[in-house]
């Protein structure tokens, strides 16, 4: 194992302490605690995360040490002290809010970033405006001279051409360059403390692997104190040194990252580690197609371009080449996954199958039928037996239809069944996918994240399709709901024997899930092959800078991996 | 990048320009005859009859009996290339010398409306959305409301009422008597100050109710954007950090309002300036209106248009030079 | 995910009720909860219903005319009468007239006698909307020879109360009439812009700039000057609301056509086209829906629109002509400052439209904020 760099100062005293913090919520219909009576300390050099799912409460502990909790929360007890030089605590919760004292330490002594790179930047203010307004507001230097440090923040935050970068404003950098900007704005007055609330959530999984190796190194030189908001393990793993757990408000577990890893206490942690770790090797469950099953659907030469019209009377513009030429094959019974990072094309592709967009260019066959070029009926036809699933289960049920109205859509409109037959089929159809058939007369609201997907997957199965398109249905869910949802899916693999396209941007999932991959990278496949043989023996350079990408879910092996860069990008 | 948009946009006005001037023109036309028949009714009215020839001799000397295109060809080509807006039927005089002091007077007012409405909307919005639901915002949002919901004619009936009833006065008009019909002077224009806040209040009232409801919902969208706790983690005081981010973004929408609170203001400058009996454009084109006197009509119908389609350039031009984000689009 | 939103959902989840609870019914919960909206409601059906039952509810014809009252000022309604034992019974006083004999100026005095009401008595004969004759009105005078004057009388006698009731059908439906107009345009436009987007979308994005870029009231004059007076009140009325709605529609078409382009892109409509689902049913079934919230509010909101517009039109007087009774036209004869600090209650209509203008903000207001439940 490799030594995990320790600071020698393990005993030196905390640099913040939160002691029995609680936060409140007063609402019309009364108060509640968000977050209830949590201890824990931050030590300088070193991170400490802190997990959790959504509405652990974890993002309103982070604000509430910087006394910056949004309305209608309040702090309502505890202590949050605060030492950065040994010589005495400031209780950080007992300052006025608006003050001068808090206002010193906010940016100065503790910094923040947040999980939206794009809308936690001003949209109307260059980039530089708001890092010099940063320095100028807690270094006694002159504007020049803050100008002057900010390209240097930005050279070492690695942005390309510092200086010009400055005068640029946010929504000209990519995701990555503008979570960048704002680590160097974080770190401009060289903070004692940093506080980072899922900073690398809304980020691409290179582009995440990017900003924690910049993170660490930056901690290495700056030394200063880490409190990392993530839900993610595998970042975890990756990055703490000790490890805060959440859970609806209450603090269930801490201790050192190895210990959290190797030997967890709460249950809720056991459970959290367990689903992640589920989805660490191929599903047990799962049906292998046999070798000699026939290809059910060929991709061939597949192509889509759109058009951004622009100029004065709208001629000239660029044409965007989401998809470029994607080979594909998916046999009888088998799950293909599609895996890519945003912008890819993947989801472009399984919407040109599923027959959402009109193809620009290319073939394909269903039964040996080409459905890009299909007539009216046939395209009715293609549609009950090709079916789709959508990522956003929120989105993706009409909120002003019952549960039942939903599921029964496709069965009406394709003149399937009506009156009490229609009513049994629904009744059916949500028994299979593990709901109480007495809810069909709810609206969606009225359901969580997972059960709603298992409604959208009643629904794709309603017409006894023969091939799904899954576009990253789990990853708008909790990480412990998403293998349930993946066992549904196998479980009608299985029994009906779908065959499956599998959009996804998590590798793990994919591993999970599907027998091939095919991985996309700018509107074109760069590798495909069998699962296993693609994640242990990656051949095309972004393939491997996608894998060694991937947070490995064991602290263990923190830094035995070689990671790879892949240039043909521009962050 | 920035001059490109603006030549474009400046382009752009040519033909909505020639669209009004058409819709303008056909307006003027719409109704059924022309000046000669409201003329000869007139004189029917008086027991005068005019006999067909001379008739046909005015109709000829008018114009009027030309077909439709060839009017407005020669009505807008006059205008565009000699600045000759036609005769006034009624007044027998160009319609250039009646216009131009009533159109300035009318630009005066509403660019003076305008100030003031942005004057008093903004501190108010930016209050009310800061302070949500405090005693201050209740009452911005009551006044605001019923500023919305008084037509102007009725505020200036009221202040009216309220100057006769209460003060003795008579509030109306721009100008008192000895500089109603003087030449300008500095005395004059003093005089016209001193007159100016009556119809500058009773035209922004409803523009500033609805701008200070823009602001403050606005304001309060932007209050809880992320950008703002990126603000406050910075450590900047709470005004500094309300005035330079989400007010800074809020404005943009504000500024563009200009394009609907001038047509708003033109329109409005009409009815008040009928009310408070104001030598503005308004009464003057209703009376062309109701005389069909179609070119003193068509020149204020036109030139107020005009006016708007001016101001909705203008709030174009300047969200372009506040909004960065416009620029890249 | 920041768990900072999803705190609010905690007081929502479990309740049965919420769980079965359609669309319409969570608008109506949520509007329910915003008092200004409710009130708005409510005076805005009450407006209505005085729109509809006009004759019954004003004591005299409106076009009577008395030239011993006139600029009578208004009389006030008492209930409790004591003069012979108690009771309780409306009555007025009777007011006496004097004419001052240096100025020659009419002055109006109280006098003790009391002009008793009864409740539904019979009175001045009216063809109920134009139908159904009848004489019954929920105030009459006990004879018929007197009159009684709550609001007033005007320059001819008439009575303002009447007057205000007539004028609140006329001024209250056109806002009504012209949001019908406005509605059809509106959402045809709207929607087929919004649908079918490209140079029909460029086209139509155009057309509505146009409309918004011109001052409406020199517009509108310019319009309402076309039309003869000599028309009938209906057709006048007709076509000043058609000329009303012509500008009205444009805001409504700018809210279809954007919340068609954000409705045509939603999962749950694509989900419905790979259902297998029409054209039509899709536009109907799956996209309406979502959209009638939306257009109500919206709709709330131009009848305000309509019904100060109509008043300032017929105030200068190129809208309805008398002897239609609207609102505006009333207001008309309180144009002269000499009038009106003579009698000051010929305000009273522009009070109906300040408050039935309000009236429909707060509802509007509230159904906007109410007319997407789910969004928090």
């Amino acid at each position: 194992m490799p030594p995990i760099p320790m600071s020698n100062d393990m005993t030196a005293a905390p640099i913040l302490r939160v002691e029995d913090l609680t936060v409140g919520f007063s609402m019309r219909q009364g108060a509640y605690d968000v977050v209830h009576k949590i201890n824990f300390a931050l030590h300088r050099g070193k991170t400490t995360c802190v997990v959790g799912e959504s509405g652990s409460g974890k993002s309103v502990t982070a604000r509430a040490i910087l006394n910056i909790v949004p309305r209608p929360g309040v702090i309502n007890g505890g202590r949050i002290l605060f030492d950065p030089d040994g010589t005495g605590a400031t209780d950080l919760a007992a300052l006025d809010p608006r003050g001068k004292a808090i206002r010193a330490i906010r940016g100065g002594r503790i910094a923040m970033i947040f999980q939206e790179p794009m809308s936690s930047l001003s949209p109307v203010h260059t980039i530089g405006s708001q890092i010099v307004e940063a320095i100028l507001l807690h270094r006694k230097v002159g504007r020049k001279e803050a100008r002057a440090m900010a390209t240097d923040l930005l050279a070492q935050v690695e942005i390309p051409d510092p200086a010009k970068a400055l005068d640029r404003y946010a929504f000209e950098f990519s995701g990555g360059m503008r979570q960048r900007a704002m680590i160097a704005m974080a770190l401009s007055c060289r903070p004692d403390v940093l506080i980072a609330d899922e900073p690398t959530t809304a980020l691409d999984v290179t582009t995440q692997a990017e900003i924690l190796d910049l993170m660490r190194g930056l901690q290495r030189d700056f030394g200063m104190a880490i409190m990392f908001i993530t839900h993610d393990m595998g970042v975890v793993a990756e990055l703490a040194d000790d490890v805060v757990v959440m859970e609806k408000g209450r603090l269930v577990e801490q201790g050192n990252v190895h210990q959290i890893f190797s030997a967890p206490q709460h249950p809720y942690t056991q459970r959290l580690l367990a689903s992640v770790r589920r989805l660490e090797e191929p599903a047990a469950a799962k049906v292998h197609v046999s070798p000699e099953a026939r290809p059910i659907l060929a991709v061939e030469g597949l192509k889509l371009h759109f058009h951004k019209r622009a100029g004065l009377f709208g001629k000239g513009g660029d044409t965007i080449r989401a998809v470029d030429g994607v080979n594909l094959t998916l046999h009888e019974g088998e799950a293909l996954g599609i895996v890519g990072e945003s912008g890819s094309g993947k989801t472009t592709v399984g919407r040109c199958i599923a027959g959402v967009y009109d193809v620009t260019e290319g073939r394909i066959d269903f039964d040996g039928r080409d459905i890009a070029r299909a007539g009216k009926d046939e395209v009715r036809e293609n549609r009950r037996q090709i079916r789709m699933i959508f990522q956003d289960p929120f989105a993706s049920l009409n909120p002003r239809m019952t549960v039942k109205q939903i599921i029964a859509e496709p069965l009406i409109v394709n003149n399937i069944c009506s009156g009490q037959e229609l009513d049994d089929r629904v009744a059916g159809l949500l028994t299979q996918v593990g709901l109480d058939p007495a809810m069909r007369e709810r609206y969606p609201h009225a359901f969580s994240g997972g059960q709603r997907q298992r409604i959208v997957v009643a629904r794709a199965i309603a017409l006894g399709p023969r091939v799904i398109i899954a576009d990253e249905p789990t990853s708008a869910l909790d990480v412990s709901i998403r293998s349930q949802v993946l066992d549904l899916l196998l479980r009608f693999q299985a029994e009906m024997g779908l065959s499956f396209v599998f959009i996804s941007h998590d590798m793990s999932v994919i591993r999970y899930f599907c027998d091939r991959v095919a991985v996309m990278y700018r509107g074109r496949v760069v590798e495909i092959g069998k699962t296993e043989q693609i994640i242990t023996d990656p051949q095309h350079p972004y393939t491997k800078a996608l894998l060694s990408s991937v947070p490995l879910s064991d602290p263990r092996l923190r830094g035995t991996r070689q990671r790879h860069r892949y240039m043909g990008e521009t962050a | 990048m920035i001059w490109r948009f603006i030549i474009k946009r400046i382009l752009w006005m040519v033909p909505f320009l020639i669209a009004v001037s058409m819709v303008s023109f056909l307006l003027i036309q719409a109704p059924p005859g022309d000046y000669l028949t409201t003329y000869i009714a007139k004189l029917a009215e008086s027991n005068e009859v005019m006999d067909q020839a001379s008739i046909n001799d005015l109709r000829q000397r008018f114009g009027l009996d030309q077909s439709i295109f060839v009017q407005y060809w020669k009505w807008i080509s006059n205008i565009v290339l000699h600045g000759d807006f036609g005769m006034s039927f009624e007044w027998r005089q160009p319609v250039s010398q009646l216009i131009w002091e009533r159109m300035a007077l009318t630009l005066l007012l509403s660019m003076a409306t305008l100030i003031f409405t942005w004057a008093v909307a903004f501190p108010i919005g930016v209050y009310s959305a800061v302070r949500k639901y405090s005693v201050g915002d209740y009452i911005a949002t009551t006044l605001g409301f019923l500023g919305l919901a008084t037509p102007n004619f009725l505020l200036a009936l009221i202040l009216m009422y309220i100057g006769v009833v209460y003060f003795g006065s008579d509030v109306g008009g721009l100008f008192s008597d000895p500089f109603k019909n003087a030449p300008w002077s500095w005395d004059k224009v003093v005089d016209l100050s001193r007159h100016l806040w009556l119809p500058v209040v009773v035209l922004g009232t409803g523009s500033t109710a609805s701008l200070i409801r823009i602001m403050r919902a606005n304001l309060l969208d932007e209050l809880n954007k992320p950008y703002v706790d990126t603000a406050r983690a910075k450590g900047l005081s709470e005004f500094r950090l309300i005035m330079k981010y989400p007010v800074r973004v809020a404005l943009n929408p504000f500024v563009s309002t200009i394009g609907w609170v001038l047509p708003q203001l033109v329109s409005g400058a009409v009815v008040t300036a009928i009310v408070l009996s104001l030598p503005l454009s308004g009464p003057l084109m209703l009376q062309a209106l109701m005389s069909q006197d179609m070119y003193l009509a068509g020149a204020f119908v036109l030139m107020l248009s005009s006016l708007t389609v001016i101001g909705m350039l203008i709030s174009d031009i300047l969200l372009v030079l506040l909004d960065p984000r416009v620029r890249y689009e | 995910m920041s768990d900072l939103s999803d705190t609010s959902g905690a007081a929502t989840t479990g309740a049965d009720r919420i769980a079965v609870a359609s669309q319409s019914q969570l608008i109506w919960w949520a509007f329910r909860k915003h008092k200004l909206a409710m009130a708005g409601l409510v005076i805005t059906v009450i407006l209505y219903l005085i729109g509809a039952f006009a004759e019954v509810l004003s004591p005299e014809d409106p076009n009577d005319q008395d030239r011993r009252a006139v600029f009578q000022p208004p009389q006030m309604i008492h209930f409790v009468d004591t003069s012979a034992g108690f009771s309780i019974r409306p009555y007025v006083y009777a007011m006496e007239r004097h004419r001052d004999p240096t100025s020659l100026a009419v002055t109006y005095t109280a006098s003790d006698r009391k002009i008793y009401l009864h409740l539904f008595g019979k009175g001045a004969p009216y063809v109920f909307w134009g139908l159904i004759p009848g004489d019954l009105h929920l105030l009459a005078t006990e004879d018929p020879s007197d009159r009684v004057f709550l609001f007033g009388a005007d320059r001819l006698g008439r009575d303002m109360f009447s007057r205000v009731l007539y004028g609140t059908r006329i001024s209250m439906s056109i806002g009504l009439v012209g949001v019908a107009i406005s509605l059809i345009l509106g959402v045809t436009l709207g929607g087929i812009s919004g649908y079918y987007g490209g140079w029909v979308d460029t086209a139509i994005q155009r057309v509505i700039e146009f409309i918004l870029s011109l001052p409406t009231i020199p517009v509108w004059l310019a319009l309402a000057a076309a039309l003869p007076p000599s028309w009938p009140i209906y057709q006048q009325y007709f076509v000043i609301t058609l000329i009303i709605s012509l500008v009205g529609w444009t805001e409504l078409g700018r809210v279809v056509r954007g919340r068609f382009l954000a409705l045509k892109n939603e999962d749950f409509v694509i989900a419905a086209r790979l259902d297998g689902a029409s054209e039509a049913r899709i536009i109907f079934r799956h996209m309406l829906p979502s959209l009638t919230s939306h257009i109500i509010a919206s709709l709330t909101l131009a009848i305000p629109l309509m019904i100060l517009a109509e008043t300032g039109l017929s105030f200068l007087g190129l809208g309805l002509q008398p002897p239609a009774i609207s609102w505006g036209v009333l207001l008309k004869e309180a144009q002269n400052i000499r009038t009106i600090s003579q009698a000051p209650w010929l305000f009273i209509p522009g009070l109906f439209v300040v408050f039935s203008v309000l009236a429909f903000n707060f509802l509007g207001d509230g159904m906007r904020d109410a007319a997407d439940p789910y969004e928090q």
